[in-house]
């Protein structure tokens, strides 16, 4: 899958989806190039998780185009098709979701052992590898019930990692997070943007984004009010809903 | 969605352990969600039960004893002898509990997983067989196995003879699999939506996702309800009695006429609720003490 560096890998033009008669999306258009790091911001609400969880067909949509590298997933009926697009877009959650049965390494290792059918050897030692570089070396046979929440989060982003997708999708990941421990997991997704992984992240955080991302979304209702390079959005949103969120959360 | 109330359903969604004082409805509706995944009402015995149970066998053997006629031997003497008898029938009981369990296990975590298919017929059917099941009558239904089910079945040419025992066993594995299929359904459904979803961004398949990741989770829930799924089942297999499987109330009966002595009734009925208590009390405890571990830590 060659994307050149202009050509975007994610691409997203007017989605609409409701749940029942509630309208969530309404005509979200959105390019995401390859190594890019994109912030969703936005009041609750507002569609952000649901527009995350389009990108890798969790939830289909009801109009408009989404395409990810060289999937049309709004064509993507099968659940084998659906599948292949999802070895290629890896997802971390809010509530980490680590499988509580297994050990952290086990979490990191499954995905790639079954879905992927590679060799358990290889994975372990990438699964390995991966747990040395979320800083939880230590951990590798704890269960997810003993981890605290930053480190079960930093696991999720190893199992994500673990899959090599083309692009990671970030789900509020800091938000059910202790004030301490969202540092140690930024600083991890961090490394991951700066190694050239495609980043799309939901977030509350507005001083990581206006760091780490290229190119920041303000959604409300349902729309994009406005978009553009952090310097930018965040010193001259030109929106006045724009103006009255950051002023609220900044 | 205010972050606080996230991080306060998180807790929820995970089992916190922090002791959260319910308001009356709340805790109202947890117990009445408890009784349900149980499916059938738990069996609470407590050593109570087996003072009671013992005290009226003593008492049914005293007072049996000292109506006893002179030249009849004693009822405990009469109760001794008769004991290896009635432990065989008792170990038959056993048996046709495990393999009905066996029976009942297999075939309701299939029903169960119809339940949860995505197709709407296997889904209606599998559900309109649970509920059939589930709220027969037990014996109505091994009345209809006995009856129904030949004496013989020819596999591959070969013609096995179905004894009745068996045919008792099919008839209490059919209520034992309609009430697995609810209790694996419930627990299926007891699994946060987001363990689906990691899955399924995670590009596990339905069916791996079924058996690696959401059953496995599922094993510890279901563990104290299909216990004591068992402990009623093992009561139940007296039922077989009626429709004439040796096991012990049969022998009993069988017994008494024998004897002919109106007085060793109590005594002997007595008895064997007594072994029934022995045998379902440990199984009883076991499960409360593995609900209580569960509840707390998942």
């Amino acid at each position: 899958m060659v994307t050149s560096g202009d050509k975007p890998i994610v691409s997203i033009s007017d989605v609409h989806k409701s749940f029942g008669s509630v309208e969530v999306l309404k005509g979200v258009s959105m390019d995401v190039r390859k190594g890019e790091v994109v912030c969703i911001i936005g009041p609750s609400g507002s569609g952000k998780s649901t527009l995350l969880r389009c990108i890798n067909g969790l939830v289909p949509i009801d109009k408009g185009a989404i395409r990810v590298a060289a999937y049309e997933v709004h064509k993507l009926m099968k659940d084998k098709e659906l599948l292949a697009l999802r070895r290629e877009v890896a997802m971390v959650f809010q509530q980490y979701n680590l499988f509580p049965h297994k050990t952290a390494l086990q979490n990191v290792m499954m995905a790639p052992i079954h879905v992927l059918k590679e060799d358990k050897k290889e994975v372990e030692t990438r699964a390995r590898a991966l747990m040395v570089k979320v800083r939880l070396a230590d951990k590798v046979d704890a269960y997810p019930g003993e981890l605290s929440g930053g480190q079960q989060q930093r696991v999720a982003i190893a199992r994500g990692l673990a899959m090599r997708p083309e692009i990671m999708l970030f789900d509020e990941v800091t938000a059910a997070l202790d004030p301490e421990t969202v540092k140690e997991v930024l600083v991890t997704i961090r490394e991951v943007a700066e190694e050239g992984m495609t980043c799309i992240l939901v977030t509350h955080e507005m001083g990581f984004a206006r760091e780490v991302a290229d190119h920041v979304y303000f959604t409300d209702h349902g729309v994009i009010v406005e978009h553009g390079p952090p310097a930018e959005f965040f010193a001259h949103a030109r929106e006045a809903r724009t103006r009255e969120f950051l002023s609220q959360i900044l | 969605m205010s972050r606080d109330g996230q991080g306060i359903r998180a807790a929820v969604a995970r089992g916190s352990d922090l002791p959260v004082l319910l308001p009356a409805a709340g805790r109202l509706a947890r117990s009445a969600a408890e009784e349900r995944a149980f499916g059938l009402p738990a069996l609470r015995l407590t050593p109570g039960h087996g003072v009671v149970i013992l005290l009226l066998f003593l008492l049914a053997t005293g007072a049996a004893e000292a109506e006893t006629a002179p030249l009849h031997a004693s009822v405990i003497m009469t109760l001794l002898k008769w004991t290896p008898l009635l432990l065989k029938g008792f170990a038959f009981n056993i048996a046709i509990s495990f393999f009905a369990m066996a029976i009942g296990t297999a075939a309701g975590t299939g029903l169960g997983l119809a339940q949860i298919s995505l197709l709407p017929p296997v889904r209606r059917t599998a559900s309109f067989a649970m509920h059939f099941f589930r709220n027969a009558p037990w014996l109505v239904v091994l009345f209809y196995c006995m009856f129904l089910l030949p004496f013989q079945v020819r596999i591959f040419g070969v013609e096995v003879p179905l004894p009745d025992w068996i045919k008792a066993t099919f008839g209490l594995g059919l209520p034992v699999m309609a009430n697995v299929a609810e209790i694996v359904r419930g627990a299926v459904q007891s699994i946060p939506s987001g363990q689906w979803e990691s899955a399924n961004s995670l590009a596990f398949s339905r069916r791996q996702t079924i058996w690696m990741i959401i059953l496995p989770q599922c094993v510890k829930r279901m563990l104290p309800p299909w216990m004591n799924l068992y402990a009623i089942l093992a009561m139940s297999t007296v039922l077989a009695s009626v429709v004439g499987v040796s096991e012990v109330m049969t022998l009993t009966g069988d017994v008494l006429a024998a004897e002919n002595r109106s007085e060793l009734l109590l005594p002997f009925y007595s008895y064997i609720l007594v072994w029934f208590f022995l045998y379902c009390y440990p199984i009883a405890r076991w499960t409360v003490s593995l609900e209580r571990r569960f509840s707390v830590n998942i």
